[in-house]
């Protein structure tokens, strides 16, 4: 089989540790050789981060190369512009969650805000296919990361994991209150 | 749910997807390791929180992060001395600190072995440099192993230990930060669980334990000997292993780096030969001798410095090879991690047309009608955070040409737009020390400097007492917030925990009046106000004064809040009537929650904001208040 790359994206304290671990986890379920690797430390001050993940027998290091991703997974539309830049293979998948977190010089009035349309127009013009996922009736952003997961499950975004091996990664991370309520998001009965 | 917990002391084999960190603390367990120490540092931190996840009562092992990576090592020496096997973690430039402990390892007979853990950062990841910790190896005299993936941490951690015990002596295990932080199933063995023998077996009569001049000789004669029965061994050893291939190229390869170059040699067709090493000290000299002589040409393909090559080039020369050896070329081979990328680069300047070429990039970086730059996202200061009123009221009490020192912890982001407090940084604890320096001969430019209370147990004491002793004329701010936050909320000396529970807590003003410090203030961070007062005060005062400025790490304490039953969301609010658009918010305490609209009005992020409210008394309109009308 061939190596299938995911690159997750997002700014620290946006929970892209539980989506990075689900998604490698769903994977392994699946029997999939998995590999993968996440950012700590620092970087997670509010910073970019980055999450990677590798799958298929030939696939020895656990970074993605540079615009080799088949999947960019991103909690937040400017990292999903950067990432579609960056790391995304021409005609790979684009996935994010609509929240923005803007940037120092954003916030500045230094450099102007990046709009939706601003991705799906780019992401067209590399050959990406783009999907957007926003919740408006989500009440807790820290469950926008299961918002994406649930995408993923439901899309079939990740070839050869489907639904019940995200299931069961979420039953290896979570119990009681928590796990139920992120079954809610997975299972598309919310949002 | 999975309790990692019990998976690491259960009994039986058992596989898991685990991190390289958490891999190694199962090797503890199944190696017998009686004691563990530590002094939080990435990419490391995370072996302490696998560490956590066991029950204290099942632990068979005790584990204390101590007071900084010197004292940690001293711990683990002092115990494995007695006969308990230990194990002392901590990040790369740690091992500075520690060094003058750890250069005098291997003169000594360590009966219960230990295993000496660096996390080194090749790429700066998470630290002031990316240093190669394997020329410490080699001028102390140490055994170094280095693994390339999480399921190679766990086993050579194993064999480090049983090397450790076997020779009575101190082994190195070398991560770096993508063997601790990389994912994978890993397979671990059973655990046999020995009883503990408390007996403290410390001889003093079993080796000389006090080198001083000539006594230093046969145990650095020792030491080497030691070295020269382990190089026999690692040339037969399963640490070390050829990939066979063309009989003209090889590649001599360690570490990370052996993973990106599979990577790359994927799907190349006269594939060179692969030397992949283990054991990276000392050199297998047999082995890699064998693999010279059977090559016309070699690469070394070697992240961050010339280690290898020098002793492989030494060797070459001393068999008399006419092998070439194609070692770094440029002074970018000496820089960075050696990731996919730059071993594709590194191979197709080496031997043009032997990689598979990529597929190229369809599209140019920036299509017509896209912008040109993104904007930076450097790590920031959360929300909440006391060191954003701190150095947003500091500001206030200082002139542009005043030198701010800053120190090492998340503090450290005031040097960053648009505090710019804290101008130069060297290491832990450096900041007194280096103000007062920056304080001679100097009547016109006032000194201050900052510092964190991990940072002050862990380094900071020496440098505050030399500014005493000699009277250097420097203010220090002690950023105390209660916890080591930037490695992940460890508790430190001054609070009232450690890492199994109650403890004394030692304070930090208390312990300043010990040392000898006269001029001491005490204020809220939150209270900017009377903080820009109090700097003004002490700043224009003689000698060596200190501001403890502290508010509690407000990541901890909202993540604890939220765990609390009745727990509400809170939130500030702009009462966009009322707002003056001065926008300081933004432009100068620079909240990430704070939010630009596209008519340039502020608003707040709700899932940014934490309701701590710091803000209100930035805004000039007092335009700032909480959700629902307070102010």
């Amino acid at each position: 089989m061939k190596v299938f790359n995911v690159y997750m994206t997002g700014v620290g304290g946006q929970g892209i540790g539980l989506l990075a671990e689900l998604l490698a986890r769903a994977s392994d379920h699946a029997g999939l050789a998995t590999k993968g690797c996440d950012t700590h430390g620092l970087a997670q001050r509010g910073g970019m981060v980055a999450s990677h993940l590798r799958i298929g027998e030939g696939a020895h290091s656990p970074l993605v190369e540079a615009g080799r991703a088949d999947l960019v997974v991103a909690l937040e539309r400017h990292e999903a512009l950067r990432a579609l830049r960056t790391m995304l293979v021409p005609g790979g998948t684009l996935l994010w969650y609509d929240a923005s977190w803007q940037p120092l010089d954003v916030r500045l009035g230094k450099a102007p805000v990046v709009e939706t349309d601003e991705v799906f127009v780019e992401a067209k013009a590399r050959g990406c296919e783009a999907r957007r996922v926003f919740l408006e009736d989500l009440d807790d952003p820290r469950r926008q990361n299961i918002a994406l997961v649930a995408e993923i499950a439901a899309a079939g975004l990740m070839p050869g994991v489907g639904p019940s091996h995200f299931k069961a990664a979420l039953g290896d991370l979570l119990d009681g209150k928590s796990l139920a309520e992120n079954l809610l998001i997975l299972e598309g009965a919310k949002g | 749910m999975k309790d990692l917990g019990s998976m690491l002391v259960g009994k039986d084999p058992f596989s898991e997807l685990v991190i390289g960190n958490t891999a190694v603390v199962r090797a503890m367990i199944e190696g017998g390791v009686r004691v563990v120490t530590s002094y939080p540092g990435s990419p490391t931190p995370e072996i302490a929180e696998a560490i956590k996840a066991i029950p204290r009562e099942r632990r068979p092992f005790h584990f204390e992060f101590s007071t900084n990576e010197k004292v940690a090592l001293e711990v683990a020496f002092g115990a494995a001395m007695n006969g308990h096997s230990s194990v002392v973690f901590f990040k790369s430039v740690g091992l500075n600190v520690a060094a003058d402990s750890f250069v005098q390892l291997s003169l000594m007979k360590i009966l219960g072995g230990m295993v000496v853990i660096l996390g080194d950062d090749p790429g700066a990841n998470s630290s002031q440099n990316e240093q190669d910790n394997r020329h410490f190896a080699r001028m102390a005299a140490i055994p170094l192993l280095e693994p390339a993936t999480a399921q190679e941490a766990y086993g050579m951690l194993l064999e480090a230990l049983s090397i450790a015990r076997r020779e009575s002596s101190v082994v190195i295990l070398r991560l770096t930060t993508h063997v601790c932080h990389a994912k994978e199933r890993v397979h671990f063995g059973a655990w046999d669980e020995a009883a503990l023998d408390p007996k403290p077996r410390f001889d003093p009569d079993a080796a000389n334990y006090i080198p001083l001049a000539a006594t230093v000789f046969p145990l650095k004669r020792e030491a080497l000997a030691r070295l020269e029965r382990l190089r026999l061994e690692f040339d037969h050893s399963s640490l070390n292993r050829v990939l066979p291939g063309s009989a003209r190229r090889g590649i001599i390869v360690a570490g990370t780096a052996r993973l990106s170059l599979a990577d790359c040699l994927e799907g190349v067709a006269d594939r060179p030969s692969v030397l992949e090493l283990g054991s990276i000290h000392p050199l297998p000299r047999g082995i890699v001798r064998d693999f010279l002589a059977s090559h016309e040409e070699v690469k070394i393909l070697e992240e961050l410095d010339a280690v290898l090559e020098g002793d492989i080039k030494s060797l070459a020369y001393d068999a008399g090879l006419r092998t070439k050896i194609v070692g770094k070329v440029d002074s970018e081979e000496f820089l960075g991690e050696y990731v996919p990328e730059k071993v594709r680069a590194i191979l197709e300047a080496t031997w043009p047309g032997l990689l598979v070429p990529l597929a190229a990039k369809a599209v140019p970086s920036n299509p017509p009608g896209t912008r040109e730059e993104l904007p930076a996202r450097p790590p920031q200061l959360c929300p909440g955070c006391g060191h954003r009123s701190a150095f947003f009221a500091i500001k206030k009490a200082l002139s542009p040409e005043d030198i701010t020192v800053a120190d090492i912890g998340c503090h450290t982001l005031g040097y960053l737009e648009p505090y710019r407090m804290g101008q130069v940084l060297l290491s832990m604890g450096h900041s007194t020390s280096t103000a007062s320096g920056f304080s001679l001969f100097n009547e016109e430019r006032r000194v201050l400097c900052f510092l964190g209370d991990s940072t002050f147990f862990h380094a900071g004491m020496p440098g505050i007492v030399n500014a005493v002793h000699n009277s250097h004329n420097v203010t220090l701010v002690v950023m105390e917030n209660g916890t080591t936050a930037m490695t992940g909320h460890q508790d430190h000396p001054g609070v009232a925990r450690n890492f199994d529970g109650e403890a004394p807590a030692i304070g930090i003003r208390a312990a300043l009046e010990g040392l000898g410090v006269t001029n001491i203030r005490e204020v809220d961070a939150y209270k900017q106000k009377e903080l820009t007062a109090l700097v003004k005060e002490a700043i224009a005062e003689k000698g060596f004064k200190v501001i403890i400025a502290r508010h509690p790490c407000m990541l901890k304490f909202s993540r604890e809040a939220r765990r609390k039953p009745g727990w509400k969301a809170r939130h500030v609010e702009i009462n966009q009537e009322g707002c003056s658009l001065a926008r300081v918010c933004v432009s100068d305490f620079a909240c990430p929650s704070f939010q630009r609209r596209s008519d340039g009005s502020i608003e707040v992020h709700k899932d940014l904001c934490i309701g701590d409210g710091s803000c209100k008394q930035v805004c000039p309109s007092g335009a700032i208040t909480d959700e629902g009308g307070a102010k």
